[in-house]
């Protein structure tokens, strides 16, 4: 198996808001093996964009890391306090690509300036050597006529384009980690899927590790080797992404792949999840998901689960996985996904 | 489901000049379709393919420049009697995508939800209009109390729902969704789907459903139009159309939607559409009826190559 490249144990971020603090993350462990896909899902409030904040050091102001470890390449990244420390790993070793290009890219300055100037800062190149490195780049990424396309700003890009020039920005120190927070939610589906082979190129090309944050299961389905749920500052479940998606344990999952219309039958009611995740400037006792799940033990409200392991690579954080809980099936959706596990596949 | 043509599109264009070029921009282009009382009409394609354009020139908001709109049987475009430009106010109303950005920060749902009311004096006195407020609030699942509300004291879900109420109160036949869920979150969309569902099979509601995100199409829509640069090139029931995709836009929209299931998702490919590929210049296209209801745009030797391959 491959090398350990980020391992994080039991992070617990807070955020203080008007003089209450609210834990955004509890607790949360996740490894990602070099050269790996992982896609984070969950709904927005989950913690999926901070805890790839914490990271690349960049949680608004207002939060830290209470607890816990981010190693990475032998470091503690959670022990980080300096700018300094922070400039040898954000954007060398682990570069971030975001939602909306528009708002990532200067609109005032040249789409090739905008390269150059990460080329120059982090590689210490200059003059022509600069720009042939920012060439390169623009060319790597799939965008024609990088000697005209340099020249040009922002707005004259397409939306597409745009994603690939902040790729290209990302990938021009050659860091070992890609973090691609919603890389495509703003996109129309056939440059997604463009924009989805080119990170893939990258990654095969570069030998890059790839974190995807996301809600669009399709998009895991396609891009993902594994699979971490998140809801409410934790990661309820984690796996393959074969594990997760047909032999899924948690019923949070279970609900998030039952609402999704392509798995719907038309006429009927999609499955859809009652009620609101829970706040957390507030204490969680037991399952977090418990009072918006229709199936909940009594225990789920009075005891954290812990980490149930269902396969070397695959965990859940669930009560229905102790030996002692009842037998609850799982929704039909779920069991319709399982006859993939075996790999025949109906088109 | 009835046989009605509630709201008829002739040969529909609708231009946009812009002060600097002279060339007008073709926004849509020559698009005819019957929509059917009780039926759920999906309007499908990437951004700029002009779906949006239709659905605000059905409502006024755009002009049509060439053909005609008509709703049951009359023309509702260019200049109509006042009383007509009410009852098509009343009578065909819009969802929009983003419940953050479409709702009065400012004002309370009350009068949100009471806007169209006010504007076309649809209600005789106070008593009755808090009564088709709270009757409008409590069909899409909101408590009649939240009237005293702001928007920002809303969820996104919420926030969509109040702006399915205001469609709501007006009575309409016709509900213009476009991209109703798209900006909603993942646990969310299905609820949404299922008010409008519940709504429709209620009311008897006629529904346009624009969306680009095939998959929820399929799931809600009973025919399908697709559309690319402002021309509809293939329109089909849409069971018919997702098993029988026969234009090649129709096949590359389709190859890339991904589909949340690894093992199927990992084999596919998407197709790359090359629109150089049609030309029209000895054959000239025209809609075909290629099979019983579906409707395809191309030249005859183009149709008759996608018929065979499909």
């Amino acid at each position: 198996m491959a090398e350990t490249l980020l391992s994080v144990r039991n992070v617990v971020i807070k955020f203080s808001l008007r003089g209450r603090v609210l834990t955004a993350i509890r607790e949360a462990s996740l490894d990602v093996q070099e050269g790996q896909t992982l896609a984070i899902v969950g709904e927005s409030g989950s913690g999926k964009s901070v805890l790839t904040k914490s990271f690349v050091g960049m949680l608004d102001a207002n939060g830290w890391v209470d607890s816990g470890s981010i190693m990475f390449e032998g470091e503690d990244l959670a022990t980080f306090k300096s700018a300094k420390q922070w400039s040898r790993i954000r954007g060398k070793k682990i570069a971030m690509v975001f939602q909306d290009p528009m708002t990532a890219l200067n609109p005032l300055r040249t789409v090739g300036k905008q390269i150059e100037e990460t080329v120059t800062l982090h590689q210490q190149l200059t003059g022509h050597s600069a720009k042939q490195r920012t060439l390169e780049l623009l060319a790597d990424v799939g965008i024609d006529n990088p000697g005209d396309r340099y020249y040009q700003y922002p707005h004259e890009f397409s939306g597409g384009m745009r994603q690939r020039v902040v790729i290209a920005i990302a990938m021009s120190c050659q860091p070992r980690l890609l973090i691609c927070d919603e890389p495509t939610t703003a996109l129309d589906v056939t440059i997604q899927a463009q924009i989805l082979e080119l990170i893939r190129r990258l990654q095969e090309q570069h030998k890059l590790t790839v974190i995807y944050i996301t809600h669009d299961l399709g998009v895991v389905a396609q891009v993902a080797d594994k699979v971490a749920v998140m809801y409410a500052g934790d990661i309820i479940e984690c796996g393959l992404a074969d594990e997760v998606f047909y032999n899924a344990q948690h019923p949070y999952t279970w609900a998030l792949l039952s609402s999704l219309p392509q798995l719907g039958v038309k006429g009927q009611r999609l499955f859809s999840i009652q009620g609101t995740p829970p706040n957390l400037f507030n204490a969680v006792t037991g399952d977090a998901f418990a009072p918006r799940n229709p199936s909940a033990l009594k225990v789920d409200y009075i005891l954290r689960p812990p980490v149930f392991n269902i396969s070397p690579t695959h965990y859940a954080k669930t009560w229905l996985l102790d030996p002692r809980a009842p037998q609850i099936e799982p929704p039909p959706v779920i069991r319709n996904l399982h006859q993939f596990a075996g790999g025949q596949a109906r088109a | 489901m009835s046989r009605e043509t509630i709201l008829e599109l002739q040969n529909l264009s609708v231009e946009f000049r812009t002060r600097k070029s002279r060339q007008p921009f073709l926004a849509v282009d020559d698009v005819s379709f019957q929509l059917m009382r009780g039926e759920t009409f999906g309007l499908v394609g990437e951004s700029g393919s002009g779906k949006t354009t239709i659905g605000r020139t059905i409502v006024r908001i755009n002009e049509a420049t060439h053909g005609q709109v008509y709703f049951k049987g009359r023309r509702i475009n260019g200049v109509i009697p006042a009383a007509l430009d009410s009852e098509v106010t009343r009578r065909i109303q819009m969802i929009f995508q983003d419940p953050m950005a479409s709702l009065n920060e400012r004002a309370k749902v009350d009068y949100i939800v009471s806007e169209g009311l006010y504007n076309t004096r649809a209600y005789n006195d106070e008593a009755e209009r808090q009564g088709k407020v709270e009757a409008a609030l409590r069909a899409v699942g909101l408590l009649p109390e939240f009237a005293s509300r702001f928007p920002h004291e809303f969820s996104g879900g919420q926030r969509q729902r109040i702006g399915v109420a205001r469609a709501l109160i007006m009575e309409p036949e016709i509900i213009i969704a476009d991209e109703p869920i798209s900006a909603l979150d993942v646990s969310i969309r299905a609820q949404i789907l299922n008010l409008l569902a519940a709504l429709q099979q209620d009311k008897g509601l006629t529904y346009i459903f624009i969306a680009h995100d095939l998959s929820v199409v399929r799931f809600i829509t009973d025919r399908v139009a697709v559309l690319s640069k402002g021309k509809i090139v293939e329109l089909a029931e849409t069971e018919e159309l997702f098993s029988y995709p026969l234009h090649p836009y129709t096949q590359t929209l389709l190859s890339a939607v991904p589909l949340p299931n690894p093992v199927v998702q990992r084999k596919r490919r998407p197709l790359i559409y090359d629109p150089s590929q049609h030309d029209y210049t000895v054959d000239k296209p025209r809609w075909a009826e290629v099979r019983p209801g579906h409707f395809l745009w191309g030249s005859e030797p183009e149709l008759d190559t996608w018929v065979a391959m499909g």
